[in-house]
Formats: structure tokens, C-alpha cells, sequence
């Protein structure tokens, strides 16, 4: 398999809290196209090193790369005005308005003319267009737009928070548990919808637990041990329990089979 | 809060222990609130009482109209601090009665002020306005104002189970010549000649209020009575914009010196004046009496109530206002 | 039919306009004088005061907030605005934005305090109810302020419209609550109101900035209540020190009435509004029929309930 370009990259990063070091000399490569998925114990690191990636946390040492050119977020909306968008595991919705008004909270279009600029009134016919135009896209089959989200099931809104940070992200895709809590065919609903992100071209960088859901979609597996990258897998070759192992420790990083690593 | 207690405590043992040295007696005087013009001439009278006649005055309140832990913490201090007496205005006329009983218990004479508790006996004595009399001078002089006329009255009263409500309402029917409930009751009375009965609350704007609706539903109205002087300046207030000013014999109880004033400016026809002063100088002076003397106060005194009027009329005595508003309480 | 359904607004909203149509019919039926345009336009001038405090309310229950303050700090602000204008002599317009820059501090100050020390609503909102009373009552000596200006008594002022009189204040009430309806429904910052309200978590990880969203909020309701002491100015006259002792609960009472859920993020301004009235003509009727008040207030606390039961039913239902 032709190794695709790096999108984004991390080197060295380190974090420190207090006595604590979160991220101890942190490696990280995604590259175009693919579904990078981050696995990791309790403790080992993967959530600072994503917190380092979407602006939330600001690493004290080290450098991040973003198509080869480096970037220093100091907050979540510069990371996202670079085109990284994340979906966090609380999903980040007001359940009692609609999924159109949600897809656009926070950055909601106003109108033209006077109505928009004196008055401030927002496009809310436009928006709605948008939102359709969007989730039909990725194929996400929920009837109206107009609905409130908390009308939804556990699994469609999940979906609407993927499609949101899909809808808007340019660069990269970042889902934090977006499975957790879900019955089979739920979970099977947002996966599908995951693989669609990735073939419209968006890299997409998947932290979770639920390790058959990694090993469905994923092109990758970046495994986070103590602060650091202790390998990345190839999730055709290696099996599901030796991923375990070299998650936990039992396997060491030098007893990998060659065949199993991946670039 | 809880460092409250024991701070407050404190200082009054030691002002207290201050006058015990000087065999001073010490009274404690506990009014509703601080803030409310009424009960700040009842400490100003107190004070001066105390100053005059050689006993030292102790004072609290509840935080507001009807906060009875407030005087009830400050009874307790006041008591651990030497009083032996207390004056009440109490907030609360049924739940005082604990603390006024492990009082007396205690030696310690309590004097309700200004209104009994319930029952009244729960004290050694109260020195008290009789409201019901309040109301019973200024319907009399409604009824001689009004002359001949067939009468036409709303009555603005404060809350519906208040025993001074009650007793003022009551009191002003059976000075107008109506049939009407003894003074022991707290049932408002009814009858043919009042149209409508509505609750001010005792406040200006809620007043207004109750005297445009009542306005509605008998627009002929030319007497109203009402339960104090801030009630009756927002009942003006309608009537004015209703143009009805000038038809309307208005009616009134208390004798603060705004109310006084609104007499003078023609607002207020009549207002039975009370003297809270006079309540807590002779509470003071019965202070002093129990500890020299081991003589306790007993039973109900009226501290007297005077109708003042801009314009007398026949029958039915009164003062004008220059003596009402040398007699006010409030500010001049 | 499932675009029907979601065309129909939820029962919640439709309940305060029910309420006030019954409570209207009832005492149209019952006694005489109650539907004629004089006592109508009578009943809207006597909840002005309530319902212009109760967009403040409205704005900060949307946030999930309460305040307790309201009432306190709408007669600091009619103090300090006639004090100023009968005392010191400054001309009205000066004297009223005196006032309202007052009441807009205390918004200023209950926002920081929510905001900054991370202080419960409910707990900041108490403490500035006794400090705005202490102040209104330590500044006015506990003196009606009387001899206003005419200006500062002009909202009180009439016109005629088809042979009733209307009050200027009303008018003012009317547009404020047209005015913040159009604002909370149709432009970003309103919408932000609803979503703070509604999940704060999620309006600080999507880049709203919470904090500001709610001092705003405080502080446009402190702007609103220094309106209603204007009001309260116009309607009695005065300047009233003990003005304002329950209108906390009055103006709450307005707001859970008109549908506005307690927990934040749900409701509608114009129901408050409805609220308020329902209110007043309650108290009204129940006069005209010659009924004692304390059924007045056995009738608001049985609809409290009833809009609050209303409401948690209908969000079941959606869903």
C-alpha cells in the first residue's frame, strides 16, 4: 500500500501537571484519507495527546505539524479555524433545539443586508438548506432537520454530531468515543457513517475502547503507553488480543512481528 | 450566622454586666423590623424613656415583617445578656409564644406592643393602640361627613386572618353605624352599604391597585376606608385619575407624619394617630417598676389613639393637624 | 400529517393563552363590568410594573438562572431616580438613566458573581435582595419621595383608541416584550441564550463565550428593571422606598406561568407576558365578584402547578 502524505504530525510533545506527566516525548502521524484510530489504558496518555491536537491543551514542549507547516493553538476555536474539527464524548448538543440550529451553533449565519447586519438576524432558511444538503451527503437518515435533537435516538445523535464536525471540518476529523453507550445497530449506524467521512477525503483520528469497532474500520491503530507512541499496528495483520497486549505492556514494543507495524 | 450569635451575646453581657454594676435594670426591646419608620420612633422613645428615668435599654429586630427566628435569637440573647424585661411588637403572634413562655419562666416580664399575641394572655401585659377603637372614630366621622347621603363604601384592608385588619375594618363599621363583628373577631364584616372589599397589603401601590378594581365594580363609591396611610395615598392616586378625588371621603389609621401631611394636603379626610413612643416609654417605665419593685405589669392598657382631621366635624371629636403633625411619628 | 404535528407548538406554549381565555370567558360570564375596554386596558396598566421585571426574569430562568433580586433593586432604581430629580434637581432623562444605569450595576454585579465566583443563582440573587433593600431603604431615610417633575410621570400619561384609554406605559411594555421576542427567536446572541440555558458544557466546547453570554444576560435584565421603576414611578407618582417587596415572586410567577421551564433552555418571552395578565385578571375578576383574595391565591398556585406539570408532560411526549 502506497504510504499516503501526512496531514498532521506531532514530535516529542510533552505535557506536565503538577507532579503528573501526562505526555512524555508523544510521536503522532496521520496521514490523508485514512481512519487513524488511538487506543490506550487509563493513564497512558491518548486523551492529553488529543487535547495537544485540537487546541484544548497547550503542550509544553514539543511541535505539531499541520500539512507539514507548524501550528501553535492556544484554544479549541483556533484549531478549528485551521479546519480540526472534534466531536467530544458528551456530544456537545442542546438536546431541546433543533439539529439544524445545533450543526450551526456557535458559528450561525446571518442574513444579508440590513436584516443581517443592523438587525442580526440569522439565515435560518439557508442554514436549514445547508444542514439537508449536509446529512444527505453523508447519508445520515433522519427525516426533518426542524426536529429537536432530544427526540432522537442515542445512535442518531450521535450521528449529528459526527456529521456536524464532518460537515465543517477541512482538515481532519477527531471522534472521541463516538460508540460508547450504543446497542449493535446503532453503533453499526454511526461506523458506516464514519467510513463515509473518510471517503469524502477526511482523515479521521478515532479514540476508543471498543476494540471489534477499531479493528472494523480502522486503517491504523496509534497505541498510547505512558505518556508515548509504543507502536502503530496494522489492524489486518496483528490480532485483537496481541493489540491488547502491547496496549497493556505484556508484549513490548521490540516484540512486534515486523509484519504487524504499520507507516 | 453562627458567629452572630455568640458575638452579640457577648456584647450585650458585657453592656449589661456594665449596668448591672451600676444596678441599672435592663430592658430589652424587640421591634418587628429596624427600618420601618413606626418602630424607629418605638426605640427613639424607649431610648429616651431609658436615658431619663436611669435603666439601660437593650434593641433587636426581626430582619422583616413576620421574621419570628429573628426575635426569638434576639430574645435569647437578650435574656442571657440580664434583661429582665422584654418588649415585643410581635412578627408573629401565635409562633413567639414558646419563646415568650420559657421567658416568663425564667422571671423575665414580657410586654407585647403595639399588637397582642394569640392568645393575649401569653404575655404579662400588652400596651397596645385599640385598633378596633382606631376604626370606630374615623367611621364615625365618615358617617358625619357624609351627612345624609346614602352610603356607598369600600373598604381597602390589609390581608385576609391579620387581627389588626380586622379589628380596624370592624371597629369602622361599627363607628359608621353598621352592623359589625365584636373586637374580638378576625373575620372582616360585611354589609349592604360596603360594594367591595379588596387587600392592599398596607402598600401604596397595591393599594392603587385594589381601589381602581374596586372603582370598576362600584364607580359610585364616596367613602373608603383603608387599613393605613400608604394604602390610602395609592386608593387617592386611582380615584385622581378616575376624577373621582373630589367625591370620596377617604379614611385612615396611624398618624405617621407623611399620612399627617396628606391630611393637610386634603388626600386623607380623617386618620386615628397612634403613639408607638408612648408604648415604649411606658413599657420602659414598667421595666424599671419590675425590677425595683418586683411589681409586674398585668392586663391591656390603650395607649391612646386620637383622630385628626383637616376639617371637624359635629359630634365627633378631633384635632387638627398642626397638633397631629406635633405628635407624629416618622420623619417631620 | 407528521408536518401537522411538528407545525403545532407544544401544549406548553399554547397552555398560558388557554388559561387567560378561560379565566376571561369565566369572568366575562360572571359579573358585569369585567370585559369592557376601560377595565381590560385598567388590568394591563396594573401588571405594567410586574411584566416588564418579568423579561428580565424570563432572560435569566432561560439560562437556567433565578433572581431573587429584582423586585429590591426595581425601587433602589425608582429611588434613586426620583431622589435625583426632586434633590439634586437633575433634569428627568438624566434622573431615569441614573436609575437604570443603578438597577443595570446590580445586573453587572449578580452576573460576576454567578460567573466569576461560580456562585448559585439563587444564593447571589438573596444576598442582593437585602443589599439593594438596605441601600433603597438607608438612601430614602425611608421617606416617600414626593414633588416629581411632570416628564417623570409621563408613561402614566393616556390616549384614547376607539373610546378606551390606554396608558403610554403599556405601550412601552407591549414593544419591550415584542422587541426581546424578535431578539431571543431570530439573531445569533438570543438563540446563544436558549443554548446556554439549555447545556452550558456544549456552548463552551463549540466556542460560544458562556460567561459573557450570561453577564449579558444579567445585566439586560438589570436594564429592564430599572425600566419598571420608571413605570412603577409613572404609575404611582412617587418614589416608593418599600415598593418592590414581592414582586420577585410576582414576576416568577408570571414567567412559570407563561410555559419558561425553571430548568433553563426552554420557553417562549411573550408567555410571561400572558403570565403576568393572567395574574392581574385573576385578582381583577375575583374583586368585581366580590370573592375574599386568598381564592386568588389559592387559584395562582393551582395553575403554577398545573404549568409546571404541563410542561414536564409535554417534553415527555416529544419524546
Amino acid at each position: 500500500m502506497a504510504t499516503q502524505p501526512l496531514v498532521m504530525q506531532a514530535k516529542g510533545l510533552v505535557k506536565r501537571y503538577g507532579q503528573v506527566t501526562a505526555l512524555d516525548g508523544a510521536d503522532f502521524e496521520l496521514r490523508a484519507g485514512e481512519i487513524l484510530a488511538v487506543i490506550g489504558d487509563n493513564g497512558a496518555g491518548k486523551s492529553s495527546l488529543i487535547k495537544a491536537l485540537s487546541g484544548a491543551t497547550i503542550p509544553d514542549e514539543g511541535e505539531i505539524l499541520l500539512d507539514g507547516k507548524p501550528v501553535h493553538f492556544r484554544s479549541p476555536i483556533e484549531a478549528r479555524h485551521a479546519g480540526i474539527e472534534c466531536c467530544y464524548q458528551d456530544l456537545a448538543v442542546a438536546p431541546a433545539m433543533t439539529i439544524a440550529e445545533n450543526l450551526f451553533l456557535g458559528r450561525e449565519m446571518r442574513r444579508n443586508g440590513f436584516a443581517g447586519n443592523v438587525l442580526r438576524m440569522l439565515d435560518k432558511k439557508k442554514m436549514l438548506e445547508i444542514a439537508i444538503a449536509r446529512m444527505a451527503d453523508l447519508k445520515v437518515g433522519i427525516r426533518s432537520m426542524t426536529q429537536a435533537v432530544e427526540t432522537l435516538s442515542g445512535g442518531q445523535r450521535q450521528c449529528v454530531a459526527v456529521a456536524r464536525a464532518a460537515a465543517f471540518a477541512e482538515h481532519v476529523v477527531i471522534l472521541d468515543e463516538p460508540t460508547a453507550a450504543l446497542g449493535v445497530k446503532e453503533g453499526n449506524m454511526v461506523l458506516e457513517l464514519i467510513r463515509r467521512v473518510r471517503d469524502k477525503g477526511l482523515p479521521v483520528i478515532l479514540i476508543s475502547h471498543n476494540m471489534p469497532h477499531v479493528f472494523e474500520i480502522a486503517d491504523r491503530i496509534h497505541v498510547a503507553r505512558l505518556g508515548k507512541r509504543a507502536a502503530i499496528l496494522n489492524p489486518k495483520r496483528i490480532s485483537m488480543s496481541d493489540t491488547v497486549a502491547v496496549m497493556t505492556g505484556a508484549m513490548p514494543p521490540d516484540q512486534i512481528p515486523a509484519e504487524c507495524l504499520a507507516h | 450566622m453562627f458567629t452572630k450569635i455568640p458575638l452579640a451575646a457577648t456584647a450585650l453581657t458585657l453592656l449589661a454586666a456594665a449596668a448591672a454594676a451600676q444596678n441599672q435594670p435592663v430592658v430589652g426591646l424587640i421591634t418587628k423590623t429596624e427600618t420601618n419608620p413606626f418602630f424607629v420612633k418605638m426605640k427613639e422613645g424607649a431610648a429616651e424613656a431609658a436615658n431619663a428615668k436611669g435603666a439601660k435599654l437593650l434593641s433587636g429586630a426581626g430582619k422583616t415583617d413576620g421574621d419570628n427566628a429573628g426575635q426569638v435569637t434576639a430574645m435569647e440573647n437578650m435574656i442571657a445578656a440580664g434583661a429582665k424585661t422584654i418588649l415585643i411588637t410581635p412578627s408573629d403572634s401565635k409562633a413567639i409564644i414558646p419563646a415568650i413562655k420559657k421567658a416568663r419562666d425564667k422571671g423575665v416580664m414580657v410586654i407585647a406592643l403595639d399588637s397582642p399575641t394569640d392568645p393575649a394572655d401569653a404575655t404579662d401585659a400588652l400596651f397596645a393602640t385599640d385598633n378596633y377603637k382606631a376604626g370606630v372614630l374615623i367611621g364615625q366621622y365618615a358617617k358625619a361627613a357624609l351627612g345624609n347621603k346614602p352610603a356607598k363604601i369600600v373598604t381597602l384592608d390589609l390581608f385576609p386572618g391579620h387581627p389588626v385588619g380586622a379589628q380596624r375594618h370592624n371597629g369602622f363599621l361599627k363607628g359608621f353605624g353598621l352592623a359589625a363583628p365584636d373586637a374580638k373577631s378576625n373575620e372582616l364584616g360585611k354589609d349592604a352599604a360596603v360594594l367591595c372589599m379588596a387587600d392592599s397589603f398596607g402598600d401604596r401601590a397595591k393599594g392603587q391597585t385594589a381601589m381602581e378594581n374596586c372603582l370598576q365594580k362600584a364607580p359610585e363609591v364616596n367613602v373608603v376606608y383603608t387599613i393605613n396611610e400608604p394604602a390610602a395615598a395609592g386608593a387617592y392616586n386611582a380615584l385622581k385619575k378616575a376624577g373621582k378625588d373630589k367625591d370620596v371621603i377617604i379614611v385612615s389609621v396611624d398618624g405617621g407624619c407623611e399620612g399627617v401631611a396628606n391630611v393637610g394636603k386634603g388626600i386623607i379626610a380623617a386618620t386615628s394617630q397612634q403613639y408607638p413612643l408612648k408604648m415604649a416609654s411606658m413599657g420602659v417605665e414598667a421595666g424599671i417598676e419590675y425590677a425595683k419593685t418586683g411589681k409586674k405589669a398585668s392586663g391591656y392598657t390603650d395607649t391612646g389613639v386620637t383622630l385628626i382631621a383637616a376639617k371637624p366635624v359635629a359630634g365627633v371629636e378631633s384635632k387638627d393637624v398642626k397638633t397631629g403633625t406635633e405628635l407624629c411619628w416618622g420623619k417631620k | 400529517m407528521d408536518i401537522l404535528k411538528s407545525k403545532l407548538p407544544p401544549l406548553g406554549q399554547l397552555g398560558p393563552f388557554i388559561a387567560l381565555a378561560i379565566a376571561c370567558a369565566f369572568f366575562a360570564v360572571t359579573t358585569e363590568r369585567f370585559f369592557s375596554g376601560e377595565n381590560l386596558s385598567l388590568i394591563l396598566q396594573q401588571v405594567m410594573v410586574v411584566g416588564v421585571i418579568a423579561i428580565g426574569q424570563t432572560l435569566i430562568i432561560l439560562t437556567a438562572g433565578i433572581d431573587l433580586s429584582c423586585g429590591m433593586v426595581m425601587a433602589l432604581g425608582s429611588i434613586v431616580m426620583t431622589k435625583f430629580a426632586a434633590d439634586l434637581g437633575l433634569p428627568t432623562p438624566l434622573a431615569v438613566l441614573c436609575g437604570i444605569g443603578v438597577t443595570a450595576l446590580f445586573g453587572l454585579l449578580n452576573g460576576l458573581l454567578v460567573t466569576r465566583i461560580k456562585l448559585p443563582p439563587f444564593i447571589v440573587t438573596l444576598g442582593t435582595f437585602n443589599i439593594a433593600f438596605a441601600i433603597t431603604q438607608l438612601y430614602s431615610g425611608a421617606q416617600t419621595v414626593t414633588d416629581l417633575p411632570d416628564s417623570m410621570t409621563w408613561l402614566g400619561n393616556t390616549f384614547a383608541i376607539g373610546g378606551t384609554n390606554v396608558s403610554l406605559g403599556t405601550v412601552l411594555m407591549i414593544l419591550l416584550y415584542l422587541g426581546v421576542w424578535f431578539w431571543l427567536r431570530e439573531t445569533g446572541a438570543g438563540r446563544h441564550v436558549y443554548a446556554v440555558g439549555n447545556n452550558p458544557e456544549a456552548t463552551r466546547l463549540v466556542g460560544i463565550a458562556t460567561d459573557r453570554v450570561l453577564v449579558g444576560v444579567y445585566v439586560l435584565a438589570g436594564v429592564f428593571y430599572g425600566i419598571a421603576s420608571l413605570l412603577a414611578v409613572a404609575r404611582t407618582g412617587v418614589g416608593d422606598p418599600n415598593a418592590g417587596q414581592t414582586e420577585n415572586l410576582d414576576a416568577i410567577t408570571a414567567v412559570v406561568l407563561g410555559g419558561t421551564s425553571l430548568f433553563g433552555g426552554r420557553g417562549v418571552v411573550l408567555g410571561s407576558l400572558i403570565g403576568a395578565v393572567v395574574v392581574g385578571v385573576l385578582r381583577n375578576g375575583l374583586t368585581l365578584m366580590g370573592v375574599s383574595s386568598v381564592y386568588q391565591v389559592l387559584v395562582t398556585g393551582i395553575l403554577v402547578i398545573l404549568a409546571v406539570t404541563v410542561d414536564q408532560l409535554s417534553r415527555k411526549a416529544a419524546r
